[in-house]
C-alpha cells in the first residue's frame, strides 16, 4: 500500500492507483482532442469557400461524423472521467476509487474502441458517414460496411462508460472520510454523483439502440424499417432518450468544475451551495423528458410538440439558478483574473450564450426554421466549446501545480485564454448568422448567400486550433520546468484536495483525514 | 482514530483489466468481422478471432474472480470494501433495466403509434396499397403493398394469451411459473444461509433453483422451435417477430448468464472437483442433446435434463462444503440479486409481450 508507482511501462498498463489512471484518461482525451479538432479543421478548410475545393463530399461526410463522435465520446467524456479519477478520492478523503481494477479497465477499453473506430477511415467504403446522430436508415439501409465496427466500438466505449460511472457512485457513496457527509461534499463531487447516474441510466440504452441497427442490418429484423412494421422514427426517440441526458453528462461536470474555482477567485464561499445541489439534480430529471426537442420537424402530434417545448423551456430554470449564482458569488468578490478564472468567467458567459439560444431553438415553431441549419451548431459549440472545453481547460490550470508540484506559466496561460476566446467567437458567433440566413448544416457545398460568414468562421477556426497548440506546449513546459508550486498553491483555495503535499504524494489518505 | 480504521485494501498492480480488454476486444471486433463476412459472402477469420477473444476474456474473469475471492478469504477485504462490491453489483443491474427500458419502449412505441400512424390516411392508401394495423402483425406493410398473405401462422397458437382456459397447455404459462418458483427457491436457499446453520439445505435449494433454471431454457428453446417450424414466425418476419425474439431472446441470454453465475456459485460450495464435475458435465451434455441433438420429444428432452437436474441437486445436498458464510456470501447474493432481476424482467414479458400480445 505505501509503494511508490511500478517502473517503466508496466506502471501504466498494469496500474490501479486513481492518479495514474486519471492522468492516462486526460493525455488520452488530449490526444483525442486534437484528432478530432484535426478533423474539424478539414471541414472548415473545405468551408472556407463555397465550391469543392479540397476533399470529396463523401469524405467531408466522414469528417464531420468521426469529429463529432472523436470530441463527444473520445475527448469531453474522458476528460471528466480522468478529472473525477484524479480528484474525487482526493476531495472526499479516499485511498483511491472503489473499484480499482475495474478502472483501469474502463480505461484501456478506451484507446481501443477508439483505434477501431478511426481505423475505418480505412476501409473499403469509407469510414461512417452518417453523422454523430447516425440516424437511420442512413446508418443502415444506406451504411457504409464500417458501420457494423462503429456499432462495436460504440458498445465496448459504452461498456467503459457504465462501468467508470458504476466505480464513481460506488466512490462517492462509500469512500468518504468519516465527516465527509453528503451535503459537505465539494460541488464537483455532487455533479459527478448525478453524472454517473445519468451514464448508467442511459448508456444502456444507446446499446441498446445500436443493437437494433446491428439486427437489422445483419439479421433482418424491421425496428427501423416501415415496410417491416417499424418506423425510423424509433430510431430518433431512442436515440435522444440517450442524447439529451448525454448533453448533460457532458455540462455537469463542468459546473462542478466552475463551481470550485469561482469561489477561489472570489476569495468568497460559493453562493447557494444547496441550491445548486437541487439545480442539478432538477437538470438531471428534466433531461430526461425533454428528447424529442432533437425532433419537432419530424412529424410528431401537437401535443407532442408542445409537452416536449414546455418541458424543455423549464431546463431554463433551475440553469438561471446557477448562472445566478456564479455571478453573485463573484459579486463584491476580491477577485483576481488568473488564466483559471478566466476561463470560468467565459464559462459563465458563453455558457449563458448557449442557453439563450437553446431557449431559442426549443420554441417549436421557431425550430421548424432553424432546425438543421448552421444555428444549432452555433447552438452546441457555445454549449460544448465554452462549456465543456473552457471547464476542462480551466481545471487543468487549475489543478495541474498540485498533479505535477510545479506552476504554469501565467502570462502565457493568459495569451492562450486570449486566442482561445477570441478564436472560439470568432468561428461560432458568425454561424448564428448564417444559420438563421438559411445555411443547412452537414454540408460541403454552399450557396454563396453565406460565403463572408464562412470565410470568419474558418478563420477563427484556425486560430482556436492554434491556442490548443500553445495549451499543449503550456502543460509539457510546467511538467518538465516549470516553478515549483506550494501546497495550497492558489491563496484562497479551499478542500481536501489542497491540504496535501504538491505534487500529491502516489497515494493520498490512506488514513481518512479528519472532516470538520 | 487510527485504530478504528480498517485499510482498504487497493491492489498495487493488476494484469487483468489489460488481458480483459485485450479479450473484449478480439470478441466484439471478431464478431463485427464475421458478420460483415457473413452479409457480404467472403471468407475470413471472423469467427475465429471471436472464439479467441470469447477463450480469453472468459479465462481472464475465471482468474479475477479467483483472485478476488482468494483475497477475500486472506482476510483483505473489509467492510467497507464489500459494500463496494455491492454498490458495484447494484448499479450494474440498474444498468441492465434500461438496456431492457430501451426494448420494451421500442414495443411499446410500434403498438401504439408506428403500427396505427402506418394504417391510416394517405400514407397507408397511397405507400402500403391499405395497409391494417393489427397486433400480432401478420401482415407487414409491405407484404401488404405487394399483396402478398401472411405466412406466419396464428396469431391464435403458441405466442400469444389462448385465454385463461387453456393456460396449462401454453408453454409462456410454465415458464412464468418455473421462474416464479425459481425466484422462491432462490430465497430459500438465501434464508438457510442465514439461518447460518444447514449448508445442506443452502445447497438443496441452490441446485433446485439451477434446475429450474435450465428447464426454463429447455422450454424457451422449445417455443423458438415451434416458431419457427411450424408457425412461420421468424426474426425478419416483421415487427412482431423482431420485438418477440429481440425481447425474449435477451431475457433468455440473461437467464442463461443467470443460470451460469448460480451453478458456479453452487459448484464452488461443493466439496471437490471430484463431486462438481459430474453432474455438471451431466447437465451440459443433457442440454446440448435434448436442444441439438435430433427431434425428440418435448416429454424427452425435460426427462433427460431433468435426470441431470436430480443428479446436480442430489450431489449438491450430499457434498456441501460450507464456503459460504452467513454474513460473507457476496458472490452468491450477488448471483441472487441478479436471478430477481431476470425474473422480474420475465412478468413484464409475460404481460406485455405474451398475455398483452
Ligand atoms: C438551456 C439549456 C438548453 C436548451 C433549452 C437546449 C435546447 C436545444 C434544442 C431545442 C436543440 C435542437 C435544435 C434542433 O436540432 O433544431 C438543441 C440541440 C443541441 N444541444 Fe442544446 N439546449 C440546451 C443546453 C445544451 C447543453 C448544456 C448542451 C451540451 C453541453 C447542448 C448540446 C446540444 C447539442 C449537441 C445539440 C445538437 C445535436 C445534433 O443535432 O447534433 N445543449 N438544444
Ligand atoms: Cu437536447
Amino acid at each position: 500500500m505505501a509503494h511508490g508507482p511500478a517502473k517503466g511501462l508496466s506502471r501504466w498498463l498494469f496500474t490501479t492507483n486513481h492518479k495514474d489512471i486519471g492522468t492516462m484518461y486526460l493525455w488520452f482525451s488530449f490526444l483525442m482532442f486534437f484528432l478530432g479538432g484535426l478533423f474539424a479543421l478539414v471541414i472548415r478548410a473545405e468551408l472556407f469557400q463555397p465550391g469543392l475545393q479540397i476533399v470529396e463530399p463523401a469524405f467531408f461526410n466522414q469528417m464531420t461524423t468521426l469529429h463529432g463522435l472523436i470530441m463527444v465520446f473520445g475527448a469531453v467524456m474522458p476528460a471528466f472521467v480522468g478529472l473525477a479519477n484524479w480528484m474525487l478520492p482526493m476531495m472526499i478523503g479516499a485511498p483511491d476509487m472503489a473499484l480499482p481494477r475495474m478502472n483501469n479497465w474502463s480505461f484501456w477499453i478506451l484507446p481501443f474502441a477508439f483505434a477501431a473506430l478511426v481505423s475505418t477511415l480505412f476501409m473499403e467504403g469509407g469510414a461512417p458517414d452518417f453523422g454523430w446522430t447516425f440516424y437511420a436508415p442512413l446508418s443502415t439501409t444506406y451504411a457504409p460496411p464500417s458501420v457494423t465496427l462503429f456499432i462495436f466500438s460504440v458498445h465496448i466505449m459504452g461498456a467503459s462508460s457504465i462501468m467508470g460511472a458504476i466505480n464513481i457512485i460506488a466512490t462517492i457513496l462509500n469512500m468518504r472520510a468519516p465527516g465527509m457527509t453528503l451535503m459537505k461534499m465539494p460541488l464537483f463531487v455532487w455533479t459527478w454523483l448525478i453524472t454517473a447516474y445519468l451514464l448508467i441510466a442511459v448508456m444502456p440504452v444507446l446499446a441498446g439502440v445500436v443493437t437494433m441497427m446491428l439486427m437489422d442490418i445483419h439479421f433482418g429484423t424491421s425496428f427501423f424499417d416501415a415496410a417491416g412494421g417499424g418506423d425510423p422514427v424509433l430510431f430518433q426517440h431512442i436515440f435522444w432518450f440517450f442524447g439529451h441526458p448525454e448533453v448533460y453528462i457532458m455540462i455537469l461536470p463542468a459546473f462542478g468544475i466552475v463551481s470550485a474555482i469561482i469561489p477561489t477567485f472570489a476569495r468568497k464561499p460559493l453562493f447557494g451551495y444547496s441550491s445548486m445541489v437541487y439545480a442539478t439534480a432538477s437538470i438531471a430529471f428534466l433531461s430526461f423528458i425533454v428528447w424529442a426537442h432533437h425532433m419537432f420537424t419530424v412529424g410528431m402530434p401537437l401535443a407532442g410538440e408542445l409537452i416536449f417545448m414546455y418541458a424543455t423551456m423549464l431546463i431554463a430554470v433551475p440553469t438561471g439558478v446557477k448562472v445566478f449564482n456564479w455571478v453573485t458569488t463573484m459579486w463584491r468578490g476580491a477577485m483576481t483574473f488568473e488564466t483559471p478564472m478566466l476561463f470560468s468567467i467565459a464559462f459563465v458567459i458563453l455558457f449563458t450564450i448557449g442557453g439563450f439560444s437553446g431557449l431559442m431553438l426549443a420554441i417549436a415553431p421557431a425550430d421548424f426554421q432553424y432546425h438543421d441549419t448552421y444555428f444549432v451548431v452555433a447552438h452546441f459549440h457555445y454549449v460544448l466549446v465554452p462549456g465543456a472545453i473552457f471547464s476542462i481547460t480551466a481545471a487543468v490550470y487549475y489543478w495541474l501545480p498540485k498533479w505535477c508540484g510545479r506552476m504554469y506559466d501565467e502570462a502565457m496561460g493568459r495569451v492562450h485564454f486570449w486566442i482561445a476566446f477570441i478564436g472560439l467567437n470568432v468561428t461560432f458567433f458568425p454561424m448564428h448568422f448564417s444559420g438563421l440566413a438559411g445555411m443547412p448544416r452537414r454540408i460541403p457545398d454552399y450557396n454563396p448567400l453565406w460565403a463572408d460568414w464562412n470565410m470568419i468562421s474558418s478563420v477563427g477556426a484556425f486560430l482556436f486550433g492554434a491556442a490548443q497548440v500553445l495549451f499543449l506546449y503550456i502543460v509539457i513546459r510546467t511538467i518538465i520546468g516549470g516553478k515549483k508550486a506550494s501546497d495550497e498553491v492558489w491563496e484562497a483555495s479551499h478542500g481536501l484536495e489542497w491540504t496535501v503535499a504538491s505534487p500529491a504524494p502516489y497515494h493520498t489518505f490512506s488514513t481518512p483525514p479528519e472532516v470538520k | 482514530m487510527e485504530q478504528k480504521y480498517e485499510p482498504y485494501y487497493v491492489p498495487e498492480q493488476s494484469k487483468f483489466p489489460l488481458f480483459a480488454t485485450i479479450g473484449l476486444f478480439l470478441t466484439v471486433m471478431g464478431l463485427g468481422n464475421w458478420l460483415m463476412e457473413m452479409s457480404n459472402g467472403t471468407e475470413g477469420k471472423g469467427q475465429q478471432v471471436f472464439l479467441l477473444g470469447l477463450v480469453i476474456l472468459l479465462f481472464v474473469m475465471w482468474k479475477w474472480f479467483g483472485q478476488v475471492i482468494k483475497e477475500n478469504h486472506a482476510g483483505l477485504n473489509s467492510a467497507q470494501l464489500k459494500r463496494s462490491y455491492v454498490w458495484g453489483m447494484g448499479w450494474f443491474i440498474f444498468s441492465e433495466v434500461m438496456f431492457f427500458a430501451a426494448f420494451f419502449g421500442a414495443l411499446f412505441y410500434v403498438r401504439t403509434f408506428a403500427l396505427p400512424w402506418l394504417s391510416e390516411g394517405p400514407t397507408a392508401e397511397y405507400l402500403w396499397n391499405d395497409f391494417e394495423a393489427e397486433w400480432p402483425l401478420m401482415t407487414t406493410p409491405d407484404m401488404a403493398a405487394n399483396g402478398e398473405a401472411a405466412t406466419v401462422l396464428g396469431p391464435e397458437k403458441n405466442m400469444s394469451n389462448p385465454g385463461i382456459a387453456n393456460w396449462f397447455g401454453w408453454l409462456p404459462f410454465w415458464n412464468t411459473a418455473l421462474l416464479l418458483a425459481s425466484s422462491v427457491t432462490v430465497h430459500f436457499a438465501h434464508t438457510s444461509l442465514k439461518s447460518g446453520k444447514n449448508q445442506r439445505q443452502f445447497n438443496l435449494w441452490l441446485a433446485v433453483t439451477v434446475s429450474l433454471g435450465f428447464l426454463f431454457l429447455v422450454l424457451q428453446a422449445e417455443e423458438y422451435i415451434e416458431a419457427y417450424e411450424h408457425l412461420g414466425l421468424q426474426l425478419n418476419s416483421g415487427i412482431y417477430g423482431t420485438t418477440f425474439f429481440m425481447l425474449t431472446g435477451f431475457h433468455g441470454a440473461h437467464v442463461t448468464l443467470g443460470t451460469i453465475m448460480l451453478l458456479v456459485q453452487l459448484a464452488r460450495s461443493v466439496t471437490s472437483w471430484a463431486w462438481r464435475l459430474p453432474p455438471i458435465i451431466a447437465l451440459i451434455v443433457a442440454f446440448y442433446v435434448a436442444l441439438f441433438g435430433g427431434h425428440f420429444a418435448l416429454s424427452i428432452k425435460l426427462a433427460m435434463v431433468g435426470a441431470a437436474c436430480g443428479l446436480l441437486i442430489f450431489v449438491a445436498a450430499m457434498k456441501p462444503n460450507g464456503i459460504f458464510h452467513h454474513d460473507d456470501c457476496f458472490g452468491f447474493e450477488a448471483s441472487s440479486w441478479y436471478w430477481h432481476f431476470v425474473d422480474v424482467v420475465w412478468l413484464g414479458l409475460f404481460i406485455f409481450v405474451y398475455i398483452l400480445g
